[in-house]
């Protein structure tokens, strides 16, 4: 923990917050928050799900109210009523999800509510003109008359951040901005937030992705159970202190220690290709007991690869075999059926029935073994949950509704789905995305014993460090092009990187 | 430890349950209260989350009680099943579309469609092949309305509302296309005494035909894995494709069902009415969505019964009768059925956003 938790004394004329306290009811979410971001910085706030990053930036940003505390913004108090008036005071936050109108061009997105009017009409061509003055400040090459909804999400981004340029910001808040970037589009907008810091603009930086930190943060704010931990004055910090600070303990270790794994082949993809191209002539085979970790950037094909093997999408040439038999990949029932799961990409959306509860989520797609001739026993079902629930030491019971259940519950829930099956090959897309970096080493451990117990594992992640930890070897995706499968010993992070951007 | 799972810690070591004082405690918590309301709730599996309802329906009932001296009268009870019949048997249907996430706004038009080839097939004045025939042709060409609905949905990715908007016209077009709009009249007598003859003194054919499909579905949808299906499609359609639901043959099935049902609750009108008529059915499938959504059904899907929607139909149908008892005239019944279901509603998602 650094030594000094109060800020410096020195003033200046950037954003100062003093002893910020919230709580609803009787859960304080924040408890004497203080920090302070000076003009032209980037300040990383971290910290786990819950820990209060949250609650102090729409504080800044005025959409919450403190309970006591307050903030000076360039010299005079601050206490916006609403976003509105923080935006008037030049203090500008961009969300996870982004708040942009999908069928709108990109031009009304940026001047909503406050489009140029002239005569009583709207003015088109001022309008275009100034939106496209600023995409050009942040070297975005789009038309301002393009509708929102066929851009990319890193382009959206960038509207959004256009915009709040629009408005004057000197402050903005980042929320996980990159969370759903590539490399690629992610070096662009590190390159953009350095551009305008240098013109003097303060930014509050708010990621899960550590290694991101030390690239673009200049201090680190670390937050914990609703306070501030630890405040450092560099960013360089390594990530086992980081983490160590976020979850309040020692992390011993990360990832497990992996078994070796056996011989046999369970899974061979054999020339597999997708009918929209997002995959070509992908080949490769996974052994009982080994992890294949599946790398590359977004929209490299990694989600579309898996989806395919797990039946969820048509493939167009190719074959896929299962303890030598040929699957037929007709849907997600065939691949089940043949022994191939998957844990999809989106937990919420595909994973799980949320406002269901743990047992009928179990029972879904294990109706063989709870509905024998069809008839479900609720007392089957609850023998089945709690089985899985407590073989994978998910804290909650077969009654309770999967929406009330943390992510790395939820996660574990859905793993539970299939494990008792028992599955040959185990696909698990994206498996700690959202999920506290506390959490994530249970999954991890979760992941290596589904291996040791003999299953093929194939884990598809954006997070490099992730793959790297977790796999025997590692697959790398290219624009829909396999570029190469290294072995564990042989697989770093360049190493992966050069063939991800080949 | 923190103040508050120290609170939660002591409530459930008063409660004589002993459990480690840890950060888990209060999720433990969580788990046993979700635990107890759900045995709760398995007490009356049919009627699982129908409480809002079941009050309402009490309420109505005692205030009519008090306000007419004929409305708690055996016969005026009768009268009030005799009356729901079409209706119940329409919403059995309807809530099965609802659960998975659909609506069917073509029942009405089946309805009249599956009567007119009814009476079209049976009737001496025009094909005369006699009522079993009829009634299977009836049956047929209703299940064929709803599967054709169904793979609109499925096949050609219509939004429900458009795919069965599409057919209520459709099939309102056929049925009057038939006979020229014309009604057609009388039918044998052991027909329409289906609904007249109240055997052991109370239970009329199509009265005891109602039941036995309420109950037949209800426990079909608490206790059958396809029922159970249902409940996953309408929860998320994705995640149960996922799972290795056969989600398109089932939506499929749930349309046909749907129609099925529509056209038999056809038959019943066509029994008590001893006629058939093009026009028939008309708005009867707003009536059915109110019955559901009043039972406890999420227009989203997941989320209804068959227990919900008796207590639904029960409800329009105790309302309807009671205002007649009271004399208030049919157009003010409209404004009072309206303010209903706003106030069912409502209630209910009150009450669910306060969990």
């Amino acid at each position: 923990m650094s030594p000094d938790l109060r800020p410096s004394e020195s003033p200046h004329d950037g954003l100062f917050v003093n002893g910020l306290c919230k709580s609803y009811g009787p859960v304080q979410v924040l408890a004497d928050a203080s920090f302070e971001v000076r003009p032209g910085e980037v300040v990383a706030l971290l910290g786990e799900n819950g820990a209060g990053k949250s609650t102090v930036s729409n504080i800044i940003a005025g959409s919450i109210k403190p309970d006591a505390g307050s903030i000076t913004w360039r010299g005079r108090p601050y206490s916006p009523a609403n976003p509105a008036a923080a935006i008037e005071a030049g203090v500008g936050m961009i969300h996870q999800e982004l708040k942009l109108l999908p069928d709108l061009s990109v031009a009304e997105n940026v001047y909503v509510g406050r489009l140029p009017m002239r005569g009583g009409r709207i003015d088109r061509a001022a309008m275009n003109a100034k939106a496209s003055a600023q995409l050009k400040r942040l070297g975005l090459d789009v038309s301002p008359e393009r509708k929102v909804r066929t851009l990319r999400v890193a382009a959206q981004q960038q509207v959004e951040i256009a915009k709040a340029l629009t408005l004057n910001a000197e402050l903005l808040i980042l929320d996980e901005p990159t969370a759903a970037l590539g490399g690629e589009e992610t070096e662009l907008l590190f390159r953009q937030i350095r551009k305008l810091k240098a013109e003097g603009m303060s930014f509050i930086y708010i990621s899960h992705r550590l290694d991101e930190i030390a690239q673009i943060a200049d201090r680190v704010v670390v937050m914990r159970d609703g306070r501030i931990v630890a405040r450092h004055e560099r960013a360089d910090i390594p990530v086992r202190t980081v983490v160590e600070q976020m979850v309040g303990r020692s992390v011993e270790r990360m990832f497990p220690k992996l078994s070796p794994p056996g011989r046999e082949t369970v899974l061979e993809v054999e020339n597999l290709s997708s009918p929209e191209r997002s995959f070509n002539n992908v080949s490769f085979a996974v052994r009982s007991g080994e992890i294949l970790g599946i790398a590359g950037l977004i929209g490299a094909g990694r989600t579309e690869l898996v989806r395919a093997i797990a039946g969820a999408d048509p493939i167009s040439s190719g074959a896929v075999r299962v303890a030598g038999q040929p699957v037929h990949l007709s849907g997600p029932a065939a691949a089940i059926r043949a022994g191939v799961v998957l844990v999809p990409e989106d937990r919420k959306e595909q994973g799980v029935v949320l406002e269901q509860t743990i047992g009928e989520n179990l029972a879904i797609g294990n109706f063989d073994h709870v509905a024998p001739k069809g008839w479900v026993f609720p007392k089957a079902v609850q023998r089945f949950a709690e089985a899985g629930i407590s073989r994978l030491g998910v804290k909650g019971r077969p009654s309770q509704a999967v929406s009330k259940l943390s992510g790395g519950n939820q996660q574990k829930v859905i793993i539970a789905k299939w494990v008792s099956r028992p599955p040959k090959v185990f696909i698990l897309d994206e498996p700690t995305r959202g999920i506290d970096v506390g959490a994530r080493a249970a999954i991890y451990d979760v992941i290596a014993d589904l291996a040791r117990s003999g299953m093929a594992v194939v884990v598809v992640s954006s997070d490099l460090e992730e793959v790297l930890g977790l796999s025997h070897r590692v697959l790398v995706l290219s624009r829909g092009r396999q570029r190469g499968i290294l072995d564990r010993d042989e697989a770093s992070n360049i190493a992966v990187m050069e063939l991800a951007t080949s | 430890m923190n103040k508050s799972s120290r609170q939660g810690h002591r409530r459930l070591a008063d409660g004589g349950d002993e459990v480690a004082v840890s950060n888990e405690t209060s999720e433990l918590k969580a788990g046993t209260g979700a635990a107890q309301a759900a045995s709760g709730a398995k007490l009356s599996a049919l009627f699982a989350g129908t409480m809002g309802p079941l009050i309402g329906l009490a309420l109505l009932c005692l205030a009519l009680t008090l306000t007419t001296d004929t409305f708690l009268t055996f016969r005026n009870i009768l009268n009030v099943l005799d009356q729901v019949t079409v209706l119940g048997i329409m919403a059995i249907g309807m809530t099965l579309v609802i659960l998975i996430g659909g609506i069917d706004l073509s029942v009405g038009s089946v309805l009249a469609l599956a009567s007119m080839v009814m009476g079209f097939v049976a009737h001496p004045d025009y094909l005369n092949l006699g009522m079993p025939a009829g009634i299977a042709a009836a049956l047929v060409v209703a299940g064929l309305c709803g599967l054709v609905s169904g793979l609109l949905v499925t096949v050609t990715k219509l939004p429900p509302f458009i795919a069965t908007l599409a057919m209520m016209s459709v099939a309102r077009g056929l049925a009057n296309m038939i006979t020229d709009g014309s009604q057609i009249v009388g039918f044998p007598d052991w027909f329409t005494n289906l609904s007249i003859i109240r055997h052991l003194g109370f239970l009329s054919v199509t009265v005891g035909l109602m039941i036995v499909l309420a109950i037949v579905f209800a426990v079909f949808l608490n206790y059958r894995a396809t029922g159970r299906s249902l409940y996953a499609i309408g929860g998320s359609a994705e995640v149960a494709r996922l799972s290795g639901i056969p989600v398109k043959p089932l939506t499929n099935w749930v349309y046909a069902t749907c129609g099925v049902l529509a056209g038999l609750a056809g038959i019943v009108l066509a029994a008590r009415l001893d006629s058939v008529q093009p026009s028939s059915g008309l708005g009867y499938e707003l009536d059915t969505i109110a019955a559901v959504v009043i039972g406890g059904a999420s227009l989203s899907g997941g989320i209804g019964s068959i227990g919900g929607t008796a207590i639904g139909v029960l409800i329009i149908g105790v309302l309807r009768n009671g205002l007649n008892l009271l004399g208030v005239s049919p157009f003010v019944q409209q404004v009072v059925i309206g303010v209903v279901i706003a106030l069912a509603v409502a209630t209910d998602t009150w009450r669910r956003r306060r969990q």
